[in-house]
């Protein structure tokens, strides 16, 4: 572990970036650590909670170096129980601490789902506003990542539905370290979802400016013709979807719903009234979806402005497939500009 | 244990009084008896005079649901004993995590009972503050749910310091109660390993009561529930729950061996449920009257007071504490039908601790609606 001063994009997961130095290129996990590093130097009742986080760093090493360089104390490699996580870190919370905790993987949460939603979810509703619940759990979610079974899930929606949650999920490194931040500063409960095919290119974090608050959506390119939105993995897709149709004389307006639970619907309204026509995208299944909740919150606000069926692209209505077939499950730019085209044909 | 009425015989199960109220030590108690010693004659008549009004108590809870007071009631009969004795092992600085018939233990730790009786009449799903009510926190009724939590907690408490510093009067633990059915919840075993490894300063008491609604224990476990502590690495003990002697001089000490940095510890405390689950039950359609009347020649505060008889306490004594339980439940009548229903705006506070427009916005349009209808022509 070096004290990098000089942050160059060979910067590695081991290196520790000091966010007052620069505005840097770093990767979202690295720019993940760096969040989490910082929360716990600012306040030690930040914990880091899961399987796998110490000495390894994580699975995907989001936590790498911050068990040598604070201890067992605050940094907590735990039995491999998800709900045990959980519930422990409600205990914990209860006395004052303020856990991070890591789900190794998106279809792993369920173990843990009833003390997420039947009692963190509620703590402070059931102790009517004298109990907060300031715990971080972070969800590493989505395909294009080849891998098996429960590992290439998008869970989303099971926690948006719960009241009392709050859900997340940032696009690109400078997000994810400003979004880790916001989170753990907050006092009610936020699940965090990080896009895994998103862990590793690079992107500049600027540590002097946020740029947006944590339940902000945000519109990351201007267009006129149609408007597509998703979130995590998907922002991705959709600029490449937009870079095509540009090729194609389309001007598509991309926004990045960042927050999941609440949904930012300023932005969203203001460019579906703009550009009268709308395309949703996930990875979730679409049927009872984030897409389905904003296609239709879309309809019901903006129905005047609309010159189309807002639309819905998603991962299929089945079990996330085997990876040999995941191109064909998971939205890609073509299947985003293939529902453009239906928008525009209105 | 395949007939729930009968303990194994064979167990070493901890036992100062005998069901006839004799001062019989079993082999297995013989450790516990110098935390006898903490106790004087007004902790013995305490001891008594909780069991008896919370019975009273817990008649008078039933009366009012039958008479539509109460959503529900869910009563502790019979199981007087295990819960006196623990919850006087509790201190000040302790945290006690319930199940949600652990009535006594929180009135034992500064509850006032018609708070419980607000939850259960429908005005709040919470009803207290743990922290201003002796440190017992909120029923939980997802069984074992709060094992977790409980363990949780105490890992707080190792991490700030608060306790196992040597200093019996500030060193803190955590006591979480709940059943032999919660005992077969993945939560439950979780808390287990999470406090094995850990080294929590926690107790676990589980109050086998000897049925989960209309499932017997032998449906839950083949062996005794106790063993499943020590499956987990923990010291774990069965103890006659009838017994509110044996209850107190166990947990006293599983409980001082918490705070001293000595790790968790495991409590069966055997015991029987009296009466039903809740108002909702209906348990002659499961049990024998045999099995039950078994168990009510084994009843816990007819034991004691036989012990307290043969200590000289005389008949003036216990017709006081008969007065005193009449007039306590007579208090919580007259409070509990006076419990009101919060106005509707509790739908909306305290869902999230920082602004959330959705809330924020259907607060204000029910708010809207509602007004409709005020003051209009309709």
């Amino acid at each position: 572990m070096s004290e990098t001063t000089a942050v160059t994009t060979t910067t590695t997961t081991t290196d520790v970036v000091t966010p007052a130095e620069a505005s840097v290129t770093l990767t979202m996990t690295k720019a993940l650590n760096t969040g989490l590093r910082q929360a716990l130097l600012d306040d030690p009742k930040v914990l880091l909670m899961g399987e796998d986080i110490g000495p390894l760093g994580g699975v995907f090493r989001v936590t790498e170096g911050l068990y040598a360089e604070f201890g067992d104390k605050r940094v907590l490699d735990t039995p491999l129980a998800e709900s045990g996580i959980i519930g422990t870190a409600i205990g914990l919370a209860m006395r004052g601490f303020r856990p991070v905790c890591e789900i190794q993987f998106d279809g792993f949460v369920f173990p843990g789902f009833d003390q997420i939603t039947s009692q963190l979810a509620r703590m402070r509703n059931r102790h009517e506003g004298e109990l907060t619940m300031p715990i971080v759990i972070r969800i590493p979610y989505g395909g294009h990542i080849g891998s098996i079974e429960h590992h290439q899930e998008s869970p989303e929606a099971y926690f948006a539905h719960t009241p009392g949650l709050r859900v997340v999920s940032p696009s690109n490194p400078h997000d994810a370290y400003w979004m880790m931040r916001e989170a753990i500063a907050s006092n009610d409960p936020v699940i965090f979802f990080e896009p895994k095919s998103r862990y590793w290119p690079k992107g500049e974090v600027d540590f002097t400016e946020p740029g947006a608050p944590l339940h902000a959506s945000r519109v990351v390119r201007t267009g006129t013709d149609v408007t597509v939105i998703g979130h995590g993995a998907m922002v991705s897709v959709l600029l490449q979807a937009a870079d095509i149709a540009a090729t194609e004389g389309i001007s598509l307006e991309v926004i990045d719903l960042r927050s999941l639970s609440p949904v930012d619907y300023g932005p969203i309204l203001a460019s579906a009234e703009k550009t009268g026509r709308v395309v949703v995208a996930q990875e979730a299944a679409g049927f009872v979806s984030l897409g389905s909740e904003i296609a239709a919150t879309i309809a019901e606000r903006a129905y005047y402005r609309l010159e189309a069926p807002v639309l819905r692209v998603s991962g299929f209505d089945t079990p996330f497939p085997p990876a040999a077939v995941e191109t064909h499950f998971l939205p890609s730019p073509d299947r985003i500009l293939e529902a453009v085209d239906r928008a525009l044909a209105y | 244990m395949n007939d729930a009425s009968v303990p194994a015989h064979n167990l070493p199960t901890v036992q100062l009084l005998t069901p006839e109220g004799v001062f019989a030590p079993s082999e297995s108690a013989q450790e516990y008896l110098p935390y006898l010693d903490r106790l004087g004659e007004d902790d013995y008549r305490r001891f008594y005079r909780d069991m008896a009004v919370v019975r009273r108590f817990d008649t008078e809870a039933a009366n009012l649901q039958r008479q539509g007071q109460l959503a529900l009631w869910v009563p502790s009969h019979g199981q007087e004993a295990a819960q006196v004795g623990s919850a006087y092992a509790t201190r000040a600085q302790d945290h006690i995590f319930p199940s949600y018939r652990e009535h006594v233990v929180g009135m034992i730790r500064g509850l006032d009972p018609v708070d419980i009786l607000r939850m259960l009449r429908g005005v709040t799903l919470g009803g207290w503050t743990p922290e201003e009510h002796g440190n017992f926190h909120l029923y939980t009724l997802v069984l074992a749910s709060q094992t977790l939590h409980a363990t949780g907690y105490a890992m707080g408490m190792q991490l700030d310091g608060s306790t196992a510093t040597g200093n019996p009067d500030t060193d803190a633990a955590v006591i979480v109660y709940y059943g032999d059915g919660a005992s077969s919840q993945g939560d439950a075993n979780e808390a287990l390993v999470f406090a094995a490894s850990y080294q929590t300063p926690q107790v676990f008491f589980i109050q086998n009561n000897h049925w989960a609604i209309s499932v017997p224990v032998e449906r839950q476990s083949r062996s005794p529930l106790y063993l499943r502590g020590t499956g987990f690495g923990i010291p774990s003990v069965q103890v006659d729950g009838n017994d509110v002697l044996a209850s107190f001089a166990v947990t006293a000490k599983a409980m001082d061996d918490a705070r001293a940095g000595q790790g968790p510890a495991l409590i069966e405390a055997l015991t029987y449920r009296i009466g039903a689950h809740t108002t909702a039950d209906d348990p002659t359609k499961y049990r024998s009257p045999d099995e039950l009347a078994s168990w009510i020649a084994r009843d816990p505060i007819v034991r004691f007071r036989t012990y307290l008889e043969g200590r000289g306490a005389g008949s003036d004594f216990f017709a006081a504490i008969d007065e005193e339980a009449a007039d306590y439940a007579a208090d919580v009548r007259r409070r509990a039908l006076e419990i009101t229903g919060p106005d509707r705006s509790v739908i909306f506070d305290n869902v999230y601790a920082e602004p959330h427009p959705l809330i924020d916005e259907q607060k204000a349009w029910l708010d809207r609606y509602e007004a409709s209808f005020e003051g209009g022509d309709a």
